[in-house]
């Protein structure tokens, strides 16, 4: 990053810091995987110990869309939509495998895989993922955030 | 996509859209309410957001092959699914399955039923507030669904009911699990009883709401808790016994005006007669000897040592197949070469193994029902499952439909909500258990 | 009354009836294209006492004259009994009339058989699609539609 400064570091990291700590997701829910999405949001492998367990339910107030099961051509302007009024900084967890590529559903319904229509940033293959492998995904992810370059200033968009 | 409120908007009323993406945390659908201030003047109910195309898939996957797709339809009872699809199957092919592998079915099936109802009653709960009963009810399936795992490998979508028995046998200690699982579920049951039955708030949004009359829910074709908390005695296990049903006692809970709050109540005392069941099979089921599988030579050796003849000892077979060598078979998969997998020591040594597999996964062979079509429906989390399937003789069926239980009932919910509040909106649909997978198949 | 008592008593009152078989315990009538509704208005009424509709679809015979056969189960909660009733209607013209007036889940199950397969019904208040989004064209569940034709809604992105 450009006038970087040993300051600028440092406050580049603590604001990764506190941004990979406290994300407040919003969960896309269609399919079988948000039966897991259920058991890794409640008490047996509980999300929250991650600070990831506060789910706001308007793309509006979250920061992570957490898209979980199978995403078909009539639910895609949906999903798009979702993802348009989400505000930056704003990651995606492509949660199953039929939202990372389509997974048993190869038809004519069937989105093959998120990424075709918004930006992915982790992936977590799984038919359903167990929780444990959910908790890898979403600990992977607060690498990348804790790791990424931290996009804190206003910048006048030409 | 314009609904057709959408397209005859008035200036005077509001138009709010409960869009494909919700807070409810049963299925992805629609409505599309036209409002007056808070009461509902017309609904529009739009579905089809999970639409995956399961029977045209179906009808390009061999009989094997398209068992996944049956446990991704309804996804909280996995199992039910299974079962009806391989009954259905073992119907056309007319299959006689061992009582032990009939026995580990009812015990699955039952398993699922009772997560089914735990997941609709939690999400039902917390979408009205009681937040605390979702976080117990999630606690009672995780040991639910711990029986399962160990059993079947997977937690949730297991393909475990294969056609002509069961995949494997139970686990060592099965006893154990099943029993603390029941206790467990036992315990939440009695704190969810307590925290919901006279609650004030909770009666204040289910008591009345919703209500539905016998004879319209019979003429929507209402089936399962739906139509037995409008007091319609109709539960496919006993109109229709299949697997042991008719050797096993158990209870068919009715309700009285078929309102929210009866909904609820049926689905926590049919929970009850379902751990009622899971303990009467789990009696008759004798144990057996525990398969040592640690022992044993490797399959590569035994391959080899086959070519010149039959080793004859032991193999040690991979961990994923326990629960699955040749002495276990006869119990837990009918004996026709032709439908079920033959057992992988057979497969490793000998030649009419090595050819029953391979005939078996072949393009064009395998199970091939004879040619007709056939309707078989089992008692799912929701109602009546049904599975109707047209065979042409091949390999593959020709046509594969599937009844879905919560089609009919979601196609009364316009009627139900209209006249109401917004707010009734939530505990209606919640009580209904829609799954979209089953849905929109 | 006896099953087969019934079933001559059904032939008798409804001569469109062209045929009965019975095969692994199901019972399944034959019934031509102009005699349907009447048929199952009569089944539903005394003294048959079939109330429930369980189910209505389409099978799709390709290679038949008649392409469509429509295929219903009735259901008698009286007498705990179910039948099939088939119709078959031409490829070219595969209209037939609706029963929206006689069971109300008719009105959902015929939408999906138009969705699918694109039969008419004729009488039915509103016959749109169901399970597909308007925009979409072709009918998925007929042979004739390539399994894996999709026809996405939002432009997909490499």
């Amino acid at each position: 990053m450009s006038g970087s400064s040993f300051l600028t570091t440092r406050f580049d990291s603590a604001l990764g810091w506190a941004r990979k700590f406290s994300l407040f997701h919003y969960p896309f829910i269609t399919a079988c995987c948000g039966m897991e999405y259920m058991s890794t949001a409640c008490a047996h492998f509980d999300i929250d110990r991650f600070g990831a367990g506060l789910t706001r339910f308007s793309p509006r107030q979250a920061d992570l869309l957490f898209v979980v099961g199978t995403v078909s051509h009539k639910l895609a302007p949906a999903l798009k939509t979702v993802y348009d009024q989400m505000l930056e900084p704003r990651w995606v967890i492509a949660f199953g495998v039929c939202a990372v590529s389509g997974g048993i559903y190869q038809n004519y319904a069937t989105v093959q895989g998120i990424d075709r229509i918004i930006p992915v940033d982790v992936y977590i293959p799984g038919c359903p993922p167990r929780p444990e492998m959910v908790l890898d995904g979403l600990l992977k992810l607060q690498e990348k955030i804790q790791d990424q370059p931290q996009d804190w200033r206003w910048r006048k968009r030409t | 996509m314009g609904t057709d409120l959408e397209k005859n908007a008035r200036p005077d009323t509001m138009l709010i859209n409960m869009g494909p993406s919700h807070p409810a945390m049963h299925g992805t659908f629609r409505i599309m309410l036209e409002l007056e201030g808070e009461k509902i003047l017309n609904a529009e109910v739009e579905i089809g957001y999970l639409h995956r195309g399961f029977e045209k898939t179906c009808e390009n996957k061999t009989y094997f092959n398209l068992l996944p797709y049956t446990d991704r339809l309804n996804y909280v009872s996995p199992q039910i699914n299974n079962l009806g699809y391989a009954m259905t199957v073992e119907k056309m092919l007319g299959l006689q399955v061992p009582e032990r592998a009939q026995q580990i079915r009812v015990l699955m099936s039952e398993l699922s039923r009772v997560s089914d109802h735990l997941t609709c009653l939690a999400a039902m709960a917390m979408e009205n507030g009681a937040f605390t009963v979702f976080l117990y009810m999630m606690k009672a399936r995780e040991f639910l669904w711990d029986v399962i795992e160990f059993t079947t490998g997977s937690r949730m979508t297991t393909s475990y009911i294969r056609i002509g028995g069961v995949r494997a046998d139970l686990h060592e200690g099965w006893r154990e699990s099943v029993k603390t699982a029941v206790r467990e579920t036992r315990s939440v049951l009695k704190d969810v009883h307590g925290l919901l039955d006279r609650n004030q708030i909770f009666l204040n949004r289910t008591r009345g709401i919703g209500a539905m009359s016998k004879e319209d829910a019979l003429s929507y074709g209402w089936t399962g808790p739906c139509l037995r908390s409008t007091g319609v005695r109709y539960d496919v296990r006993k109109a229709h016994p299949y697997l042991l049903y008719d050797r096993l006692e158990f209870d068919v809970p009715l309700g009285e005006c078929g309102d929210n709050y009866d909904r609820y109540s049926v689905r926590m005392r049919e929970m009850e007669q379902s751990l009622r069941i899971i303990e009467q099979v789990a009696g008759l089921i004798r144990d057996s000897e525990p398969q040592v599988t640690a022992e044993g030579m490797e399959p590569t050796e035994a391959v080899r040592m086959g070519r010149l003849q039959n080793p004859r000892q032991r193999i040690r077979l991979s961990p994923n197949l326990e629960g699955s060598e040749k002495e276990v078979y006869p119990r837990i998969l009918a004996d026709e070469p032709s439908v079920v997998v033959p057992p992988k020591e057979d497969t490793y040594t000998t030649m009419e193994g090595l050819i029953s597999h391979f005939l078996f996964f072949m393009k064009g062979s395998g199970i091939r029902p004879p040619k007709g079509d056939v309707y078989f429906s089992v008692e799912g989390g929701n109602g009546e499952v049904g599975f109707y399937i047209v065979s042409d003789g091949t390999d593959r069926p020709y046509r594969l439909h599937l009844r879905a239980p919560c089609f009919h009932i979601l196609a009364a919910l316009e009627t139900l909500i209209r006249g109401r509040f917004v707010a009734d909106v939530v505990p209606t649909f919640g009580s209904m258990n829609m799954i979209g997978g089953e849905l929109d198949r | 009354m006896e099953k087969e008592d019934l079933i001559e008593e059904i032939r008798t009152r409804f001569p469109a009836v062209e045929s009965y078989a019975e095969t692994l315990g199901d019972q399944t009538l034959v019934v031509r294209r102009e005699g349907f509704r009447l048929l199952m208005s009569g089944l539903r009424g005394a003294p048959f006492d079939y109330a429930v509709l369980l189910d209505l679809t389409c099978v799709d015979f390709l290679a038949s004259e008649n392409r469509f056969e429509i295929v219903c189960h009735l259901f008698s909660l009286s007498r705990n009994r179910r039948l099939r009733v088939k119709v078959s209607l031409p490829g070219d013209n595969p209209v037939v009339d609706s029963l929206t007036g006689l069971w109300k889940n008719a009105d959902w199950l015929e939408r999906e058989a138009f969705d699918m397969f694109g039969v008419g019904f004729m009488g039915h208040p509103d016959l749109k699609r169901i399970l597909m989004y308007e925009g979409f064209e072709g009918h998925p569940l007929c042979k004739s539609y390539p399994w894996r034709k999709e026809q996405p809604l939002v432009p997909i992105k490499d």
